[in-house]
């Protein structure tokens, strides 16, 4: 086995070295063998077990696993799960250690490792030298502080007169950009500009953006609308500033909304296709807006076009106590349906009662399946909406009754893969897998379904309770938030007023 | 429970002021607060489980048991058996780590201990500033900085 051990004093404090170190997600930025990492799995960058995948330079691939991280002692263990490059059992420490003798930074890098007989100088040197020493010193030149002689440069530098590009009629404002698909630390507070509207387009300045967990599957890159480096998010709400020509149905100071692709929504000022902002009613603020629209959008199309629920079927609801889970209880409750949410926890049941959910039922002795059937005198459920996935699908398509209708649409709990369809012989039943886009990819249809959706929260059918509310900066929070499962009802990102810098 | 950490580069392989360090009875060498040390009992000063006995420029008298001494690691920890201090339980580690960018010495001492509450931010100052850095400025004095 051949050991490689590496040290340096970085001239920085241990905290800004270790900001640096501690993204196991992060080295594309700032080490320069390493082209593009990304993470499988839509892991997080310090969730153990999680697997960097490294684009090197010279084009090589290398998988590389998080075995331990400590923010106590400042260290992490990685091991190359496979490689382009013949390092077998490696194992590697990157430990930092306070010098508090002028505040610096010792950092020490070793691994152990075999490779094919006669490569063992050969590749020890890369490690050491292409990899270690040249992290070293591509750090170093990140957070040192400047010479004296470096200072003098820079202060003279930003006291010169700055020549400004004229801004012509653009507005400034912030915006949440990714660089690279990743963990929610990737959502980074940005400046923005939003240009002059042209024909056909309009100018938003939004007051409330709506959070989805689909922004989330866009973060990581399991869903491939957003490429990186890009603004996330989908629906927002706001104050029309200016339209482009040919624009007839918004006019400047009316509030307005839109819950579609393209992504972009993560920011304070955007410029885009007016066909996809419809004017709000006066009765629905901004917020509840972007709250409501793309899962009250959502629920009005699995509830009437999917599916059109009728009085006296029994609807069985995921997760109903979830975004789309409560306003779909709450609304097939009012179209007549018998209501049985499927819940996790005794919170959440009360939750779902309180949506409209007749029935909610949770892990027990018996399956899900059973319950269903119990509750329903062997009848099974009518329609059945499902966004669990994989873990769901098999007791679902138990549950169902004669000609019953799955509507398959999300995978929280992972990719449902492949599956038989003969089960669904066994019910003569029906299986769709919707997506929301075709749905909602005209002004009509998406008009037609936030009407129906707006009128519902006039009318109180459906309530839109906003749990929890984020600056538009602290998007990586509500990301969190929104993957540890710890909110309730919708959330929202609250953009900065004007004048409010990005930072 | 109280804890001391001081950290120092110091300019010499680590080899070098291992040389130094690993001897229990040399702190007369290179420690300036310390004026004289024996080890109790006529033992090798390498032995793990002797006493040095050692008195301090102030006439201040302190006994200190060897706990651990590793020529791998570079590290000794010793426990105080007596002291004008006033702290229980204190054990203190010293080691040396080698800085391959450029052939220097990465050195840590840590120490715990009890004391009473009343005394400690003192108590930490004192043996961080005074003896562990002290020691750490001889050493950068000595081998370089």
């Amino acid at each position: 086995m051949i050991r490689v051990v590496r040290s340096t004093v970085i001239d920085a404090p241990i905290a800004a070295v270790w900001e640096i170190l501690r993204d196991f997600n992060g080295h594309d930025r700032w080490h320069p063998i390493v082209r593009r990492s990304r993470l499988e799995e839509s892991k997080r960058t310090d969730q153990i077990g999680c697997v960097r995948n490294f684009d090197l330079e010279d084009g090589a691939n290398v998988r590389e696993r998080l075995l331990s991280l400590s923010d106590n002692e400042r260290r992490f263990r990685y091991t190359i799960v496979d490689a382009d490059i013949p390092l077998h059992d490696y194992v590697a420490d990157v430990e930092l250690k306070p010098v508090t003798d002028g505040d610096r930074t010792f950092w020490r890098w070793s691994s152990a490792f075999n490779t094919p007989p006669g490569q063992e100088q050969e590749l020890a040197a890369l490690v050491a030298t292409e990899v270690y020493e040249a992290g070293f010193a591509a750090v170093r030149s990140r957070v040192e502080r400047p010479s004296a002689g470096e200072r003098q440069m820079r202060e003279a530098a930003q006291a010169a007169p700055s020549v400004r590009p004229a801004a012509g009629a653009a507005i400034e404002g912030a915006a949440i950009v990714i660089e690279r698909h990743g963990g929610a630390e990737e959502l980074r507070l940005a400046r923005t500009e939003a240009p002059p509207p042209g024909p056909g387009q309009v100018r938003l300045r939004q007051t409330a953006v709506g959070v989805n967990y689909i922004d989330v599957y866009c973060r990581t890159g399991y869903f491939d609308l957003l490429k990186p480096p890009g603004v996330p998010g989908l629906e927002a709400a706001g104050v029309v500033v200016d339209t482009g020509p040919d624009v007839r149905h918004l006019a400047p100071g009316q509030r307005a909304a839109y819950a579609c692709p393209p992504l972009g929504a993560y920011a304070s000022v955007r410029t885009m296709d007016a066909s996809l902002v419809m004017p709000l009613p006066d009765h629905i603020d901004a917020e509840t807006a972007a709250a409501a629209l793309l899962k009250g959008v959502t629920a009005e199309f699995l509830l009437h076009r999917v599916h059109a629920v009728a009085p006296g079927e029994t609807v069985l609801v995921y997760a109903p106590a979830g975004g789309v889970g409560r306003i779909l209880c709450q609304w097939a409750n009012r179209l007549g349906a018998t209501v049985i949410g499927a819940t996790s926890t005794e919170e959440k049941a009360r939750a779902s009662r309180a949506a409209g959910a007749h029935h909610v039922i949770v892990p027990g002795e018996k399956s899900l399946e059973e319950q269903v059937r119990d509750l329903t005198d062997g009848h099974g459920a009518d329609v059945i909406y499902d966004a669990v996935g994989r873990d769901s699908f098999a007791h679902s398509v138990d549950a169902l009754a004669v000609r019953g209708h799955l509507v398959s649409f999300g995978q929280a709990s992972g990719d449902i893969g492949s599956q038989d369809i003969s089960v669904l012989a066994g019910c003569s039943a029906t299986l769709s897998r919707p997506n929301y886009v075709h749905y909602t990819d005209t002004p009509e249809k998406f008009g037609a379904s936030a009407e129906r959706l707006f009128d519902a929260i006039e009318r109180r059918i459906v309530t839109i309770e906003i749990g929890q509310r984020f600056d538009l900066k602290n998007a990586a929070d509500a990301h969190r938030a929104l993957e540890s499962r710890e909110t309730t009802g919708s959330t929202v990102l609250i953009p900065p007023h004007d004048g409010e810098a990005a930072s | 429970m109280a804890r001391v950490y001081i950290s120092s580069v110091i300019g010499a392989p680590a080899d070098r002021i291992w040389q130094t360090i690993r001897d229990f009875n040399a702190l007369p060498d290179w420690v300036p607060a310390v004026r004289e040390s024996r080890i109790e009992g006529g033992q090798p000063a390498d032995q793990v489980g002797c006493v040095r006995a050692f008195r301090l420029q102030d006439g201040g008298f302190l006994r200190e048991r060897l706990l651990a001494l590793s020529d791998y690691d570079f590290s000794v920890s010793y426990a105080i058996l007596e002291s004008p201090m006033g702290v229980e339980n204190y054990i203190a580690t010293l080691k040396l780590a080698p800085i391959t960018d450029g052939n220097r010495t990465f050195a840590e001492w840590t120490a715990e201990f009890d004391c009473d509450p009343a005394n400690e931010a003192e108590l930490i100052d004192n043996i961080g500033t005074n003896v562990f850095q002290a020691a750490f400025d001889a050493l950068k004095a000595r081998f370089g900085a």
